[in-house]
């Protein structure tokens, strides 16, 4: 005799599943004390690393100067090779 | 030229400061995950409320300590893109693949999990929650191998093949890279420091509350599962100093000669334990080097030959060509004199490369291929003037070396006296000077542990890429002054990110001082 299936239940659907772990988000944010705080020290770090620092500061060099691999290979083995006393 | 060293310097010490700062938080991540992990532990077998709550508040901590580290190494990925351009093409793939991994398994597994341990005690079940505690602390540790992969690939580059049509390393073993005895060292010393680290923080805080007269039964309890965990860290942290000795003996000799300060070597040598070295002391005079020393017999042939009378070459004897054989005996070997004439060769083929390359002769390609290859170990060498360049600063390496090695000996005897406190004689625990003990000792485990990383990163200079590519040919050409300008910005986002973790732990730490953390669950 086959064993009888379990119910199935909200939380197996896959629907209940993206539910639970919203909720998991959606109140553990709602009830963040310090984590506020700390969340804001998060997003105001990123946003100057990402929006300042990357931005304006920190381009990847051969990336923007040159346009291909190639190029880039080049320009390096150029760099390297006359670098020298 | 001059701008060029400028630029040099500014950059190294942008890395530096980086590097520094991204280090104050990774270790206490690393301890402080373990310690939750296992109090959380604790509270699931016992089912006893106070541990529950032992755990949220070490939880916290760790909130705090996360939420201000958390993306601070990435900048030292902004840095290799635009100051050290051309290490970063250099090194390819090898260093791609492994922080690629690290991005990927620190996203997955330190974001997910560390969002079940804050936000799931209540959603989740225990169970499913101190899973997710462990593969936090786990998922920490993981994106430390990687990034220390990466690091120990730039000590001991293996697993690797030159391709000069890229101009870049090509991986051609990924096991080489990944699991290199330098790298296996590196990652168990490293991660078993932050161990050793985060016990530290939780007695450190612990006294505190003692020396207050609050908590006393929490922090007992802290003390006696953090002093476990220091202890064993600290123990297993000396086992793993030992064979990164044992390694850098191998692989980066003029290192391990620069940590002794010793510049002529010998059969059976002795080990500086405490020493002042002559700083008028020039390798080729016949000073001593030291001006006062107090010296362990043999110790350095077993310290890093595990053999009493193996040979241990000092700096003139490198520079000479005389190295220690398998056997433990002198082996003679290239001179600096000789790599430095295979680096120009490997250098003159590659320009011969790129020449035919240009010609599009490809018979020529081929015979400079070849003539690279032949030399291309001491590539890096090419670059220097003399052999003097080659030698790191030896009094930095050396005092950082003695400040790392003795604090560790410190933290192995307040271990075991605080392990021996919190279970044979908690009541003294409560002693003013104990708790003041605990309390001094919080900045001495962070002073070591960047002291080692000062010993790692310092000892292996001029090189960026051991023997391959020296720091001063791996740097951009760019201007000083933009790498000044942003230096001084970091400077500033790292105090005031420093100054905010501090604060908010200590303000935290305060509020609990004022109340009774076993008795509510406000945190």
């Amino acid at each position: 005799m086959a064993a009888p299936t379990p119910p199935t239940t909200q939380a197996d659907t896959p629907r209940g599943f993206f539910r639970r772990v919203t909720d998991l988000y959606v109140g553990g944010f709602r009830e963040m004390t310090v984590g506020r705080r700390l969340w804001a020290i998060i997003i105001i770090k990123l946003a100057i690393m990402f929006l300042v620092f990357k931005l304006f500061f920190f381009p990847d060099k051969l990336a923007t100067e040159y346009d291909n691999d190639a190029d880039r290979a080049r320009a390096v083995r150029t760099s390297l090779i006359s670098d020298t006393p | 030229m001059n701008d060029l060293l400028s630029t040099v310097d500014w950059s190294r010490g942008q890395f530096a400061l980086t590097a520094i700062v991204h280090w104050l938080f990774v270790p206490l991540t690393i301890g402080l995950s373990l310690i939750v992990a296992i109090m959380e532990s604790i509270y699931l077998k016992t089912k006893a409320e106070r541990w529950r709550r032992l755990t949220k508040f070490w939880m916290l901590m760790f909130g705090i300590n996360f939420a201000c580290g958390v993306a601070t190494g990435i900048i030292l990925e902004f840095e290799f893109g635009t100051n050290w351009s051309n290490y970063s093409w250099f090194v390819g793939d090898i260093f791609g693949a492994p922080l690629a991994i690290e991005g990927i398994a620190a996203f997955f597994l330190e974001s997910t999990f560390v969002a079940v341990m804050f936000f799931g005690w209540k959603r989740v079940s225990p169970r499913f929650h101190l899973l997710s505690t462990w593969l936090t602390a786990v998922g920490v540790s993981l994106s430390a191998y990687w990034i220390l992969v990466a690091n120990a690939w730039m000590q001991y580059p293996a697993g690797m093949e030159f391709d000069p049509a890229q101009m870049r390393n090509v991986m051609v073993s990924f096991a080489d890279v990944a699991l290199s005895p330098v790298a296996v060292n590196k990652f168990f010393h490293t991660v078993l420091s932050g161990w050793v680290l985060g016990a530290v923080f939780v007695t450190g805080v612990s006294s505190w509350f003692l020396l207050r007269k609050s908590n006393i039964v929490f922090a007992k309890d802290s003390m006696k599962i953090a002093s476990w965990v220091g202890l064993t860290g600290i123990i297993l942290t000396m086992w793993t100093g030992d064979g990164s000795a044992v390694e850098v003996a191998k692989v980066q000799p003029m290192k391990l000669a620069a940590m002794e300060g010793l510049y002529d070597g010998s059969y059976g040598q002795s080990l500086v334990g405490f020493g002042i070295l002559d700083p008028s002391k020039e390798r080729t005079d016949d000073k001593d080097p030291m001006m006062m020393e107090i010296s362990i017999p043999k110790g350095l042939s077993v310290l890093a030959f595990h053999d009493t009378e193996a040979y241990v070459p000092g700096i003139n004897d490198l520079i000479e060509g005389r190295m220690t054989g398998p056997d433990g005996n002198i082996i003679e070997t290239e001179s600096y004199t000789e790599r430095i004439e295979a680096g120009k060769r490997a250098q003159q083929a590659l320009r011969l490369y790129d020449e035919a390359s240009a010609a599009g002769d490809s018979a020529a390609m081929t015979a400079a291929v070849t003539a690279l290859k032949a030399d291309f170990k001491y590539f890096g060498y090419g670059y220097l003037n003399s052999p003097d360049e080659a030698i790191p600063p030896v009094g930095l390496t050396f005092y950082a070396f003695r400040i790392m090695v003795m604090a560790g000996g410190y933290l192995l005897l307040y271990f075991i006296v605080m392990l021996f406190l919190s279970y044979r004689k908690p009541e003294h625990l409560e002693n003013r000077w104990v708790a003041f003990l605990g309390l001094i000792t919080i900045p001495v485990v962070w002073i070591a542990s960047e002291a080692g990383w000062v010993v790692a990163e310092m000892g292996r200079q001029p090189w960026v890429i051991e023997g391959m590519l020296p720091t001063r040919a791996a740097v951009s050409a760019i201007p000083a002054s933009s790498v000044q300008l942003t230096f001084w910005m970091f400077v500033v986002v790292f105090t005031g990110l420093l100054a905010a973790e501090i604060s908010i732990m200590c303000r935290e730490i305060s509020k609990a001082t004022r109340r009774d953390i076993l008795a509510d669950d406000k945190h």
